[in-house]
């Protein structure tokens, strides 16, 4: 299907699909099973813009949108849903200081993230604080310029690696969600260090950490937008992000088509190729067309957001949601056609399958986002 | 410091097909790209500006369609690319080709380094790098490994020979031709392909380099193609087999019948 992609956004494909064949495909295995963090290919996508192209031109971006990130996301997670994760992870922890850094903050920190030389990441979440994101206990407290921080964040997906960090902490706990506030936090800066590494099911060249945070001082400039705006923050990030983890799960639900296609072609069983039966033919019909519709969900709603709708978080959910499902049906599908072999590690099946099992689950899981859904259509009925 | 980086489009595969009555490649439905050792060469040319400063230029020979490796070259931070094209230049064998890119070189004015890839991939003969230092009467040194430092006006390269490798040093201007162990070629940046598309690519013709017209195409070419053919399989050898005596007068049978 043609979507009507800018030059620019053609390019971007162009470029991410050459970096996640020649670069990417090559190494994804031994990431997956080393769980080292992928820095070779971190430097290739700094060196190639890629973490230009959702930062504003004159912050050292290319200006791009939400559309951009999403099919550079796609394309790198056709090759490995880890990578592309510690890539779209970037962006996530610098949206905030895209939309509420202050011209100061921006200059500081958007240039090197935009380079590349520096990668983000982004914290709220807690052991106690999941999908219901108020129960956060990290805190912040004002002394004199600085803000003093205490407390334990976990699942931070960069956590360790990326120097610079978006977080949400309470600067007032008695005002419950409006007492939360989000801080640019360096990594280096005295009182921040990083625990435990998490061994996870999938995208396992991504790193997930505990970040602690030991009478952390940051100065009083680090704090993004006003005292009281962590959630705010939060919502409109994950509004931006959202399309991200869809381009996520659709990218691992093409690449999984992809190995099922290909191997249908070379397996040969009964004398003749399996992909001439009806049984394997109607699987991967059915595969391509929820990748396809999944695909026009996500790009519809990134280029609403890019040109500036309000009001999108049920699109943003709708989108996440149904691209999730796909990639969870289709790559189980595949590891299913692949037979035997798709259930082995010498085969990608089984690790598209694995990728593809998260992305129902972060960013607001599979059931928050058909509550989101629900809510607002259930408000749009009221009006 | 100026650079100039010779580069040639070729066909992607390298199991190209050759028209039996004509002789030539058929390039009819094969992709198009940069000659896959040229790539090193505009590597190589990036980075000496990288470190060393000044301009860097690409250049090639070919039909309109070539631009495209120019553009591609500039997306991996060239900056500046000459198409050299005219239907005087068709039918151009090795000599011909590399007397019209000197030409063409004399044109842009002074440069430091000329760098070209060891071979293209389609001719593979490795003869255009050599051919257009010996057209501009500068040095050359081929299969070039590593460029070690560049200072007062002199190259220290190292050149990969069969055995290891020679430590030469040469005075500049002067041309390389370049192995693939000498970089890993950078893939493009996506800034760099923006520039890229709106890059003012020069268009160099016959009329434009002031070379001989007989010394263009193919009156300019004194290699004649007679036939292009896949050569048969060799055969089998022979084993001779007994004690050395025997087999010494075996042997001697064979190589030279009539003494016996």
């Amino acid at each position: 299907m043609d979507y009507l992609l800018s030059e620019e956004q053609k390019m971007i494909r162009e470029l991410t699909r050459k970096i996640a064949v020649e670069k990417i495909k090559p190494v994804a295995a031994k990431y997956d099973q080393s769980e080292d963090f992928p820095w070779e290919v971190m430097e290739i996508l700094a060196q190639s813009d890629l973490f230009a192209i959702f930062v504003p031109q004159e912050f050292g971006g290319t200006g791009g949108g939400v559309l951009d990130l999403c099919i550079a996301t796609e394309e790198l997670s056709r090759a490995c849903g880890g990578i592309a994760v510690c890539y779209a992870a970037s962006a996530l922890g610098t949206f905030p200081i895209i939309l509420f850094g202050n011209e100061e903050q921006k200059k500081k920190f958007l240039p090197d993230l935009a380079s590349g030389k520096k990668i983000a990441g982004f914290g709220i979440t807690e052991p106690e604080a999941g999908s219901d994101a108020s129960a956060i206990k990290t805190t912040a407290k004002k002394d004199g310029d600085h803000y003093i921080l205490n407390g334990l964040k976990h699942f931070i997906t960069n956590g360790g690696d990326a120097q610079t960090y978006t977080i949400i902490a309470m600067t007032d706990k008695t005002k419950g969600a409006r007492g939360a506030s989000a801080f640019v936090v360096e990594k280096g800066t005295p009182g921040f260090t990083f625990g435990k590494k998490e061994d996870k099911l999938g995208i396992r060249a991504s790193s997930t950490r505990e970040l602690i945070f030991t009478d952390c001082k940051i100065p009083k400039e680090n704090l993004l937008a006003r005292e009281g705006m962590g959630f705010i923050v939060t919502m409109k990030t994950f509004d931006m992000s959202r399309p991200g983890v869809a381009a996520q799960a659709l990218g691992i639900a093409q690449g999984a088509l992809d190995v099922a296609v290909k191997y249908s072609k070379e397996r040969q069983q009964f004398g003749k190729s399996i992909s001439s039966f009806q049984g394997i033919q109607w699987m991967l019909a059915d595969m391509a067309t929820q990748v396809e519709a999944a695909r026009a969900l996500v790009y519809s709603c990134a280029k609403e957001i890019d040109a500036g709708c309000k009001d999108v978080a049920k699109d943003s959910a709708m989108a996440k949601l149904f691209a999730s499902d796909v990639a969870m049906k289709v790559t189980t599908d595949a590891v299913q056609i692949l037979g035997g072999y798709g259930y082995m590690k010498d085969y990608p099946a089984e690790k598209f399958m694995r990728d593809a099992k998260i992305t129902q689950i972060y960013e607001g899981t599979n059931q928050i986002q058909r509550g989101i859904i629900a809510l607002q259509l259930i408000r749009e009925m009221a009006k | 410091m100026n650079i100039i980086v010779c580069i040639k489009q070729v066909p992607e595969t390298t199991e190209v097909r050759i028209n039996p009555e004509t002789n030539t490649l058929i390039r009819e439905g094969v992709k198009s790209i940069v000659n896959p050792f040229d790539a090193y060469a505009i590597e190589e040319g990036v980075r000496l500006k990288e470190k060393y400063g000044g301009k860097t230029t690409v250049i090639t020979m070919g039909p309109p369609q070539a631009d495209a490796v120019l553009r591609e070259a500039v997306s991996m931070g060239i900056d500046e690319g000459i198409l050299i094209s005219d239907r005087a230049f068709a039918g151009s064998d090795t000599w011909a080709t590399s007397y019209t890119l000197s030409a063409a070189i004399r044109k842009i004015g002074a440069f430091d380094l000329i760098i070209c890839g060891k071979q293209a991939s389609d001719g593979d003969t490795a003869q255009v790098g050599p051919g257009i230092s010996a057209h501009l009467d500068i040095p050359q040194v081929t299969y070039v490994k590593k460029i070690e430092d560049i200072k007062d006006n002199l190259a220290r390269v190292e050149r990969m020979t069969e055995e290891g490798y020679e430590i030469i040093e040469i005075p500049l201007p002067a041309l390389i031709t370049v192995v693939k162990e000498i970089n890993n070629p950078r893939l493009p940046s996506l800034k760099g392909m923006m520039r890229a598309k709106s890059a003012k690519i020069a268009h160099y013709k016959a009329s434009d380099i002031e070379a001989k017209e007989d010394c263009l195409g193919l009156n300019g070419s004194p290699t004649q193609v007679v036939k292009i053919f896949t050569p048969a399989p060799r055969i089998g050898g022979q084993i001779l087999k007994g004690d050395t005596p025997e087999i010494v007068e075996k042997l001697a049978k064979e190589l030279k019948p009539e003494i016996h």
